[in-house]
């Protein structure tokens, strides 16, 4: 099944046409509207007449996290305030946030785009999904949900949390689907076999994203719950969830580029590289109201192609993710950046400035651990008070990223010091 | 009496006790008594020594927190109750005990090292 065929199976050449008059219309409208974007085009003597087509994308400057970060809370918003509905919001490395704005059109191509993305894992109004990703600022719960009721399901808002509830639900409720992180489905998978409940349920898709997984990993899921695992990819910035999907043939995610143009670029020279070729996934946001973005660099390593699929649809798909360009960590689908856990641990002074983040996955659940050197003149000698001070630093890390981390205290000294760039994080997940 | 104890945090790692007393002992400071308190975390190494100064400043040289703190040492008679008596003296004067560990024997007397919560008093206490 396929959800838009005009858009999702149109000839190369109509897209072309499609993206270069969104284009063109995009960039006039944010140089009315942004002052930044302006200003950015201002200083090199770009004006919206020199955008005629899709190819000429390359003239436009990127937008990065930081000129989120710079402009918040609203700052690039390119329409009143009276015409947004919603609002997103993702931790950021300074523990100012990064905000996004929806307006109600914006909400409705969302869920238009998450519709496909249900639609590619095969899931359509007979079935019952349960979305198991946080509802709430993070953009999973809700976007997942706005799409799964677009395209018909019966949408179960089950959130995070429960485990025990989620499965009693799966069961009772004969749930043929479900929307979560791929580590939390395979935990999920834990507790039916504990539960016996494996063989009492009737799960055939399932739809994860919001953390980089393996294609071991997804292979692992198909065949633990016999269904067919999908990975949606979004980043709140540029909408959430439903910017991509992989459909039946696992063959690469499917890019809704009527409304997200997709390049990818080298990291350090920001020229554009080959199909097939892997580099940074930049994304243009062709018809967003509320938060449009020009090129905007997600950091996030893949490689792209634009031949069509043996599944009938011509848009262009990106791989299974390779890395990412920054130091960014996926923790349970929450985005870490090593700086933001640096800048709770300045503030808490019985500690030294180095540390160590030690990343790993246990029973299929992302473990967090932030090694510490106490400051020798903070130094008790009772265990009542070093519990305190690691109850301290973790209140100061979990206030900064939204994650619950088990602190460590080590010797002084003993945390490695490198000349150069610090390491600062241990990550022993495996990706392949 | 009030006598400095020594006490170092040790990492839950194999050999962290044993370069403690390597270092002490390359100090040539006597180890009088030791109590370790641990969690799955970490130990806590408490010691009286003979030369508490030094052993901190070699500790610390060799990259341990350690440090000094004021610990009252009560010499208990040798006999049943002995102990009991003292936590009731202590315990009138509403002193709380932090924790406490065993000293020496000798003969017909043992000695008990003590933190409490007001070090002073508690010795007034045990002079009375
Ligand atoms: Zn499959
Ligand atoms: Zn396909």
């Amino acid at each position: 099944m396929i959800w838009n065929e005009t858009k999702e199976c149109m000839s190369r050449e109509e897209m072309q046409n499609l993206q270069s008059a969104r284009l063109r219309k995009l960039v006039d409208y944010v140089y009315h509207n942004v002052e930044f974007y302006r200003k950015k085009m201002q200083a090199i003597g770009l004006l919206p007449t020199d955008i005629k087509g899709i190819e000429d994308i390359e003239k436009l400057p990127f937008t990065t996290k930081d000129d989120l970060r710079d402009t918040y809370p609203f700052g690039l918003f390119a329409v009143p305030q009276s015409q947004i509905v919603r609002i997103h919001a993702s931790s950021g490395t300074t523990g100012k946030a990064t905000v996004v704005g929806y307006t109600r059109r914006d909400l409705d191509i969302w869920a238009e785009c998450v519709a496909r993305c249900m639609t590619m894992a095969g899931i359509g109004r007979h079935d019952v999904i349960q979305i198991a990703y946080g509802y709430g600022l993070f953009t999973g719960g809700l976007g997942a949900h706005n799409g799964a009721e677009k395209i018909g399901a019966m949408v179960v808002p089950m959130s995070t949390g429960n485990s025990k509830k989620l499965t009693t639900m799966m069961v009772d409720f004969g749930a043929t689907a479900i929307a979560c992180t791929p580590s939390y489905l395979l935990h999920i998978s834990e507790v039916l076999q504990e539960e016996g409940l494996l063989d009492k349920i009737k799960l055939k898709a399932a739809v994860c994203g919001a953390e980089p997984w393996t294609e071991k990993m997804r292979q692992e899921i198909e065949k633990r719950l016999n269904v067919h695992a999908h990975d949606i990819y979004g980043l709140s910035e540029v909408m959430g969830p439903g910017v991509a999907c992989d459909c039946e043939e696992h063959a690469g995610l499917h890019v809704c580029e009527d409304h997200f143009f997709p390049e990818i670029v080298d990291p350090k020279t920001l020229k554009g590289v080959a199909d097939g070729e892997t580099g940074e996934l930049v994304f243009t946001t062709l018809t967003k109201e509320g938060l449009p973005l020009i090129r905007y660099r997600t950091k996030d390593l893949t490689s792209i192609t634009r031949e069509k699929c043996a599944c009938g649809r011509t848009s262009a798909r990106i791989s299974r993710f390779k890395g990412r360009s920054d130091d960014m960590l996926i923790i349970r689908g929450v985005n870490v950046f090593p700086s933001q856990v640096e800048a709770a641990l300045v503030n808490v002074e019985e500690v030294a400035p180095h540390y160590m983040i030690v990343v790993d996955r246990v029973n299929n659940l992302d473990t967090m651990e932030v090694q510490v050197e106490l400051n020798s003149e903070f130094y008790t000698d009772e265990i009542r008070g070093i519990e305190r001070l690691t109850k301290k630093i973790a209140h100061a890390i979990s206030q900064a990223i939204g994650l619950n981390a088990k602190i460590t205290i080590v010797q002084p000294g003993s945390l490695k010091r490198s000349e150069g760039k610090a390491v600062h994080v241990i990550d022993k997940r495996k990706y392949d | 009496m009030i006598e400095k104890q020594l006490s170092v945090f040790i990492e839950n790692r194999t050999g962290r006790l044993g370069e403690v007393l390597q270092v002490l002992k390359d100090s040539e400071v006597n180890i009088q008594s030791l109590s370790l308190a641990d969690t799955t975390e970490y130990g806590l190494l408490r010691l009286i020594v003979d030369k508490p100064e030094i052993g901190k400043e070699r500790l610390a040289a060799a990259g341990f927190s350690s440090m000094l703190t004021d610990v009252l040492i009560v010499r208990i008679p040798h006999n049943p109750g002995g102990l009991q008596n003292i936590l009731k003296t202590v315990a009138e004067k509403n002193i709380s005990v932090e924790y406490m560990y065993g000293l020496t024997i000798t003969g017909d007397e043992a000695s008990v090292v003590m933190k409490t919560s007001d070090l002073a008093k508690a010795c007034e206490a045990f002079k009375e």
